[in-house]
């Protein structure tokens, strides 16, 4: 480390400060970092973007007092597709598959929080069946999503073996995804209107299996953590947060609810009849990382619970809505019905039109609350969807949560807000 | 009804602060002149509750004039109530006051903005870039950016053969 007192002479080859192209000027750069690093006191580090411990494409610019971190500045953007920009060019339903990428560990969540908002914005009724339906893969869907988590954030921490376990049970997930919709990440299942198609006759076993296996796996994970001193030694105390700066960081999910806040959006703004099932929403109170792990471990066991219930109370019927001017008629009703045949053929050519106006609606995704904005103006295409990204909110007081703390611990704190890139960036 | 009862309460408190109370689909839009959104929101958050920002976008009118709009979703976490809060902007002057002195998560979200629609934030700390490089150049979720660019995988026109690949006009 340099201090002013020891600069070397400058060369004719030194690389002066002023002279290197920048993503931000010096000025930027000195209302980000303290005073303390122009003067050498502190090191700056770059971390990322390539980096095992940041989930993707994060990069982070940390100032360094020897391990203690002083200041860590998210840069974000690498994965940024344009995912909102494209669908203004899509028709609604067409904009759907975009929907899956943007949290692929969570793509019913998402498909559910778009078509929700459509659904919202045209007036669409959804059967009991396809929302019963739509409850039991939104909550595989969260377990996906907290198998995921789980597995990286130990990995992160050095627990190996349990980010294999997670995988394997993660499978189970992947195959039911599979058997409804065909495809085991990108899956575009639900449509507005309620469902694709009905479940085949194996998604029920495939379904029980997880409800069978899963709580004794779950029992093996509490095993090899939650009372493990290594693991507590890692994540208790540390990234701590008060239920006032998360409530005014907008974070929400399971990082709100670990400081003691009880918001759910399954609960506040109740969605896909969520009202008709009991379940409880686990709040932690210290905030920490370690609180924050435990609400997601207890999540797994509620939604295992609203499963049940909703495979108990399934109700018969059909999985879409009849409103020919939004779903598509079924295939046989097109070989002798005309006006079948029709807007068969006004769907998949022009889509259905939208009234103009602005909507807002979301859903409680594994990550927290995943919203979609959109402004509708008449035609068949949307002028603006906005996705509220719960990882993006979840990330920006980043450096709130890791100042203080040593330098490894920023790999358990992005671990347990548990980000992806692919919602950060969009 | 819930949401009838806020639209009236807020409109009879705030008065002269609100142009127009948009009622659509069960949501309350507050209509909002530029010059009072600081004062609108600072009094939405401490009086009335709504203590997280949900959300913060634009969305680009074209061709109306004014021609943006800037939308602020908020959230009572104690009352459980959402509500919009609209400011219209014009295109000769895209300008607003920060709402980061309120809202703390408004940095990026406004960032953000910035970045995809040359909006400028009068007050931010920090209004740069976010989502794309720094050296772009324009802001792409304006409507005069075209969606998508196709080409022409293949044709049988001569002119546009030749006007895609050079080597083709022997």
């Amino acid at each position: 480390m340099l201090t002013q007192t020891e600069a070397p002479t400058l060369g004719e080859n030194t690389v002066r400060v002023e002279d290197v192209q920048l993503d931000i000027t010096l000025d930027q750069l000195k209302k980000l970092v303290s005073p303390r690093a122009l003067t050498g006191e502190t090191m700056l580090m770059n971390m990322g973007p390539q980096h095992p411990s940041t989930h993707g494409v994060l990069r982070l610019l940390l100032e360094l007092d020897g391990e203690t971190i002083v200041n860590c500045i998210p840069d974000i953007g690498y994965l940024h597709t344009g995912i909102e920009k494209t669908a203004e060019g899509k028709t609604y339903l067409k904009a759907i598959p975009l929907t899956d990428r943007t949290d692929y560990l969570a793509p019913m969540s998402n498909n559910l929080a778009f078509c929700g908002t459509v659904e919202k914005l045209v007036g669409i009724e959804v059967p009991l069946r396809a929302q019963y339906l739509r409850v039991i893969l939104m909550e595989l869907t969260r377990m996906n999503s907290h198998l995921v988590w789980l597995g990286t954030h130990a990995l992160d921490i050095g627990a190996m073996s349990v980010f294999l376990y997670c995988m394997r049970e993660r499978e189970m997930i992947l195959d039911i995804y599979e058997a409804v919709s065909g495809a085991r990440m990108m899956s575009s299942y639900i449509r507005p209107g309620g469902l694709w198609r009905d479940v085949p006759n194996v998604f029920f076993d495939l379904v029980q299996r997880v409800l069978d296996v899963f709580p004794r796996r779950l029992l093996e994970y509490e095993k090899l953590l939650t009372h493990n001193p290594m693991w507590k030694e890692r994540t208790v105390g540390i990234g701590k947060i008060s239920a006032q700066d998360a409530i005014a960081w907008g974070m929400t999910g399971p990082c709100l609810r670990g400081s003691g806040v009880n918001y759910d959006v399954r609960k506040a703004y109740p969605y896909s009849s969520y009202d008709h099932f009991e379940f409880s929403v686990p709040v932690g109170s210290n905030g920490d990382v370690y609180d924050r792990y435990l609400c997601r471990m207890e999540e797994f066991n509620q939604s295992l619970k609203i499963i049940r219930q909703a495979l108990k109370n399934l109700p018969a019927g059909p999985v879409m809505t009849d409103d020919r001017k939004v779903a598509p008629p079924p295939k046989h009703e097109i070989a002798y019905s005309m006006e079948s045949l029709i807007h068969h053929f006004k769907l998949w050519t022009e889509g259905f039109k939208a009234p103009e106006g602005e909507v807002y609606f979301a859903v409680e995704s594994g990550k927290g609350e995943y919203g979609v904005l959109l402004s509708g103006d008449g035609t068949s295409k949307p002028r603006r969807v906005h996705f509220r990204a719960p990882s993006f909110h979840n990330l920006q007081p980043l450096n709130e949560l890791a100042r203080g703390h040593m330098l490894a611990d920023i790999v358990a704190i992005i671990g347990s807000i548990d980000i992806v890139l692919g919602d950060v960036d969009r | 009804m819930k949401q009838d009862e806020l639209a009236q309460s807020l409109k009879a408190a705030l008065g002269g602060l609100v142009e127009d109370v948009v009622f659509f689909r069960d949501e309350v839009t507050l209509v909002v002149p530029r010059e009072h959104i600081i004062e609108v929101l600072t009094y939405l958050r401490d009086a009335q509750g709504f203590d997280m920002l949900t959300d913060e976008t634009c969305v680009d009118y074209y061709p109306r004039e004014p021609r943006f709009g800037i939308l602020y979703q908020l959230n009572s976490l104690s009352r459980l109530i959402r509500l919009r809060v609209k400011v219209m902007l014009s295109e000769h002057d895209p300008t607003i006051r920060s709402a980061v002195s309120v809202y703390r998560n408004a940095n990026w979200l406004e960032r953000e903005i910035y970045d995809l629609f040359g909006i400028h934030f009068e007050g931010h700390p920090n209004l740069r870039r976010i989502l794309l490089p720094a050296d772009y150049q324009g802001h792409p979720l304006r409507k005069e950016v075209p969606v998508t660019v196709e080409e022409n995988a293949f044709s049988f026109n001569r002119a546009r053969i030749d006007a895609q690949k050079p080597y083709a006009t022997e």
